[in-house]
């Protein structure tokens, strides 16, 4: 199967409505994980921690913005509105990529957990590469353009976020403890990243992305080897402890964060930037 | 024939355009535009984004749509991005990593069946020098350190499809 054009995707209405559930988890997610480590800034272990997590951050937002795009263009409303505008309710990512980062806030006492952001980037990444390696096959054309676009810059990303996961886990002492609770605490709500929620048959039925199954079983092979070469035990627990974020069930951290992120637009949702 | 006349000053106009932080290398000699067409008094530009996060590309738009206009060739001039054929490090052209390096940025190394990187430095042209953060100043550029003539020095990063 093979959809070209806007106005194919437009006739079926079963696969227009798959589509742009697809589309929005996957803008929603990057969205909100990129300005939770945009958050960072300035705060990062080292200064080249700064210079590449900025970096993978303004990459990710890019990532979120084609997306944005591909849904503007398929009639769904001006991508500035869908990034900044919508309530929380109407967001569909994954409830562990908007929990805050830790207490306080980059503006007064940020106690951040490194450990905890490590697990959580390097997990996403982890997931979202096999999802993008899945999407360079997907019947909707324009989509499939992104998906090799977005596949050569995380390369970088997974290559830098397993490189941090692997030392910190072989550190002896500290980072090793903090590692295995960061990493509990990350499983407790991983579900929800691979999770295609209410439309997942449909989506895999169109052929947009490969099935919820095969990416959740590409994923824990992946992990299982990751784990067994830091001397841990990758245990398949997981979980939606703080909700269902592709239902619109989310945290107050949620509200939060579009608060602030959202705080210049809303203050003239029509200016040109 | 007067078509292809404009489509070649159309090219040489585009020479005239830099990317915004790399003064010495233009939007052609880094392979960013794809294909010029002409249709009646419209000029159609189509070009590829390096990285997708770029803040520059707005810039780069409205600079190539000013330097077009301003041959006062065409009714309107059109600036599009796409995504497909994908930027890749290896369509900047001889030409332009000539000029990156006169600039003091290695142009994007070739990658080997290990995935190495061989950068020289753009200075002294050492090739005794070590990767200090894939991730740069730009989301395009990487940071180097030459142990030849001790300067910290950028190299385009290498994308490509087989990522």
């Amino acid at each position: 199967m093979n959809i070209a054009t806007i106005e194919e995707a437009k006739r079926d209405a079963s696969y227009y409505k798959a589509l742009t559930a697809l589309l929005y988890q996957l803008a929603d997610d990057d969205f909100i994980i990129a300005y939770r480590g945009s958050e960072w800034l300035g705060l990062a272990p080292h200064i080249e921690e700064d210079v590449a997590f900025s970096s993978i951050n303004q990459d990710t937002m890019g990532h979120a913005a084609m997306y944005y795009q591909l849904l503007e263009d398929l009639g769904e409303g001006d991508m500035d509105a869908l990034a900044h505008g919508r309530k929380a309710t109407d967001r569909v990512n994954a409830v562990l990529l908007e929990i805050v980062n830790g207490s306080g806030t980059y503006l007064t006492e940020p106690k951040y957990d490194w450990a905890y952001t490590v697990v959580r980037h390097y997990f996403y990444t982890q997931a979202k590469k096999i999802k993008v390696e899945a999407l360079k096959n997907s019947s909707y054309e324009p989509l499939k353009h992104v998906a090799v676009k977005v596949n050569m810059e995380l390369y970088y990303h997974l290559l830098h976020w397993r490189t941090w996961f692997r030392q910190l886990c072989t550190a002896n002492g500290e980072a090793k403890t903090r590692m295995k609770a960061a990493i509990d605490r990350v499983m407790e709500d991983f579900d929800g990243v691979l999770l295609m929620g209410p439309t997942g048959d449909q989506i895999t039925q169109h052929q947009l992305i490969d099935s919820e199954e095969d990416i959740r079983r590409r994923f824990i092979d992946e992990l299982t080897s990751v784990f067994e070469n830091v001397g841990l035990t990758f245990s398949n627990n997981m979980g939606m402890k703080s909700g269902n974020g592709r239902k619109g069930e989310h945290t107050k951290d949620l509200d939060d964060a579009l608060l602030t992120l959202s705080e210049v637009y809303n203050s003239n949702p029509a200016a040109v930037w | 024939m007067q078509e292809e006349v404009n489509i070649m000053k159309v090219w040489d106009a585009l020479q005239h355009v830099k990317d915004p932080e790399i003064d010495s290398v233009s939007v052609v000699d880094l392979g960013m535009v794809e294909a010029i067409d002409v249709n009646n008094q419209e000029v159609t530009i189509q070009m590829l984004p390096t990285f997708m996060g770029c803040p520059a590309l707005d810039i780069i738009k409205k600079n190539v749509e000013n330097e077009i206009s301003s041959l006062k060739l065409f009714e309107k001039v059109k600036v599009e991005f796409i995504y497909q054929p994908p930027w890749t490090s290896d369509r900047i052209t001889a030409q332009g990593r000539i000029h990156l390096q006169e600039f003091g940025i290695a142009p994007p190394p070739t990658l080997d069946d290990s995935g190495e990187w061989h950068v020289d430095c753009p200075y002294c042209g050492s090739t005794y020098t070590t990767l200090d953060n894939i991730f740069g100043p730009t989301a395009c550029r990487s940071i180097l350190y030459c142990k030849g003539c001790k300067n910290p020095f950028e190299a385009m990063k290498p994308v490509s499809t087989m990522m």
